[in-house]
């Protein structure tokens, strides 16, 4: 049986630094760190492969050769290499750390803004459908949407490597999501490679390899990043349909159980400046519980108005509750055909007023040049009333829409950065992200 | 399992079997290549030194598929541009032989099929669509592959090649099949990708810095 395999360490053989492989026999190239050649591992004299120039030198942020642990495996990071698309001019690049472990094998993280993914190369090919508006993937029964597609261009490698790795090595890649998860398909002229991500926090990267510090903060929405609001907005409009039921019960129950009970009518007519201002009603007895009281006053006031100022007065205790409405009441017909405005009759509701024996005082004001007004006042005790529920309900919706609200400007700003981002010239926030 | 046990014609070690079924073999001392000729042994070559490659998987792992134990027996290796991969030859309780591929920690398990229509080696390309059996495959690879050496019970012989092509069939759940075109009537293996975990190996190589 052949010896254990070994971490070995070699010379570079343009500059004699150090160079470590970390990942055995499956590492074809390995990057000097000192002097940035790219090193045939498979060549016993490390032949150089390519030695590139970068402009400044990058910091891996999790350092090669640190471990942690990524789903309950330990791995160790053994390369690292930064990869850039250019849409519209701009460049956009990204991090991808490639992670090791002698049985396990190959993952990624890859890093953008403070955005986290950790990525594993697919034993299936997901199958894509390009009959739709925009094309989508399957994997596993789940539909993913394309996002992007764009041309990766690797601008910056160290460590190793079980590929040939290059600077300037680029690849077709499309990407499809459905957060958190996120499918790429990278394809070059030899062939086609599918992997899967999930979205990480910088948090869970940092305490899955002890990083000291704090990671650095996400900026914008990345593509696969799962809404805080999806979820919230789901729960929140959950929440609002139990309560909604529980208002609607509650109506019901108003409707079923209120009294409805006519407790006082009477006729009476008005003409401004004749007679008393104001009359007073009988008597009548309200009982039950605390509850409301309706007030209706109908007139035949026809192109019109009268204001009536109203007391419900105990008879016992003089305790009073003043109210005013103003009833009027205009039609005739123009060159638009019959108009109409207000109407002979109102009503008020008075809230929660105890049982015990109550009259009406009433002061009708009218215009002066008037005619006599007739008008009838009907007094109803306890009667169901919709309002409350009505405020209670758009009380109620303030939550869900907040939440629907907010959801739906993060899944705007995940899709501003992808192939479908709508077509606006100057958008006023997007520059900051 | 019965163990026959013979000697090396080359060297005279004793050479002993794991599985009866095997057709070839190789001598651990002197790595003559063996086939089985009746009762025979006839030394039909030498295997050159293997290259080291850091497949977790050795001679005598053992492990868990479908709910049948399995012992690796054999493999073959192979090389292409992009590294070297193992085909290990396994053979599971019921006397069944198996392959499990090893290719950088990637691995397949997979069963030689009967013969099925396979398109022609010219006609194979990346992404072309292949019904195998019934299922819908994708042609995800064809490669242009180097034998680099044999080790241990193989289930037929295997020993006089150099190039050979290969085509990686997938589908959208994991099923797995490989083309091997390097035989006049070209072989079928079909199975699926597996995760390390789910094989449960055991009796695995110790890597320097990590446990097992």
């Amino acid at each position: 049986m052949s010896a254990p395999p070994q971490v070995k360490a070699l010379n570079c053989p343009a500059c004699g630094a150090a160079v470590t492989l970390r990942a055995f026999e499956h590492t074809l190239s390995v990057v000097c760190g000192n002097c940035l050649s790219i090193l045939d591992a498979k060549d016993p004299n490390l032949q150089v492969l390519q030695q590139f120039q970068a402009r400044e030198r990058i910091q891996p942020v999790i350092p090669l050769g640190t471990r942690g642990k990524v789903r309950g495996d330990l791995f160790e990071v053994v390369g690292f290499q930064v990869r850039t698309i250019t849409v519209d001019g701009v460049p956009y690049s990204w991090s991808e750390y490639l992670l090791f472990n002698p049985y396990q094998g190959f993952r990624y993280l890859t890093e953008y803004q403070g955005h986290w993914n950790d990525v594993v190369t697919l034993r299936s090919v997901p199958e894509v459908d390009t009959s739709g508006p925009r094309p989508t993937a399957k994997l596993l029964g789940e539909r993913y949407q394309h996002f992007q597609t764009a041309k990766a261009e690797t601008t910056y490698v160290l460590g190793e490597f079980p590929w040939q790795a290059r600077v300037g090595d680029q690849a077709a890649v499309m990407d499809f999501i459905a957060p958190p998860r996120m499918l790429s398909r990278e394809s070059t002229a030899a062939e086609a490679v599918w992997s899967l991500g999930e979205y990480l926090t910088g948090a869970r990267v940092w305490e899955a390899f002890q990083l000291p510090g704090s990671p650095p903060p996400a900026s914008g929405v990345f593509a696969n990043q799962p809404s805080p609001y999806e979820g919230r907005a789901g729960s929140a409009w959950a929440l609002f349909g139990i309560l909604a039921l529980v208002l609607v019960a509650v109506g019901l129950a108003c409707f079923t159980f209120a009294q409805q009970a006519e407790v006082f009518r009477g006729a009476y007519s008005h003409r401004q400046g004749s007679g008393e201002a104001s009359l007073v009603t009988d008597i009548f007895e309200l009982k039950g519980r605390p509850s409301n009281v309706e007030v209706t006053v109908s007139t035949d006031l026809s192109n019109n108005w009268a204001y009536f100022h109203f007391a419900l007065i105990n008879a016992d205790t003089s305790q009073a509750y003043d109210f005013g409405r103003e009833v009027s009441h205009y039609f005739g017909r123009d060159s638009d055909g019959d108009w109409r405005e207000g109407g002979p009759k109102d009503t008020a509701v008075i809230p929660t007023v105890p049982a015990g024996r109550y009259y009406l005082r009433v002061e009708p004001e009218m215009d002066a040049a008037a005619a006599e007004m007739r008008y009838e006042l009907a007094v109803r005790r306890d009667v169901p009333t919709l309002s409350f529920l009505f405020i209670a309900a758009g009380l109620l919706l303030i939550p869900p829409v907040v939440s629907s609200v907010r959801a739906a400007v993060f899944t705007q700003r995940r899709w501003r950065e992808s192939d479908y981002a709508p077509a606006e010239s100057d958008d006023g926030d997007s520059g900051d992200d | 399992m019965s163990q026959p046990t013979a000697n090396c014609p080359n060297c005279g070690a004793p050479v002993r079997f794991r599985w009866s079924s095997a057709v070839q073999t190789t001598c651990e001392f002197c790595r003559s290549i063996l086939v089985r000729r009746d009762v025979d042994l006839e030394r039909v070559g030498v295997v050159a030194d293997l290259p080291p490659d850091a497949s977790p998987v050795q001679i005598g792992t053992e492990g868990i598929y479908g709910n049948q134990a399995f012992v690796v027996v054999g493999r073959i290796l192979y090389e292409y541009e992009q590294g070297g991969w193992n085909e290990w030859h396994l053979v599971f309780n019921d006397g069944a032989s198996g392959w499990l591929s090893d290719a950088q920690a990637e691995y397949a398990v997979s069963f030689l099929a009967p013969r099925a229509e396979l398109p022609a080696a010219g006609e194979l390309r990346r992404g072309r669509r292949v019904v195998l059996n019934g299922v819908p495959f994708e042609v995800t690879a064809v490669t242009r592959a180097r034998y680099r050496g044999v080790q241990g019970e193989l289930p037929f012989e295997y020993w006089d090649k150099t190039e050979m092509l290969f085509a990686d069939l997938r589908t959208g759940d994991a099923r797995f099949a490989t083309i091997d075109y390097s035989e006049a009537e070209p072989r079928l293996f079909v199975g699926e990708a597996a995760g390390f975990d789910d094989l449960h190996l055991k009796n695995l190589r110790p890597f320097e810095g990590w446990s097992g």
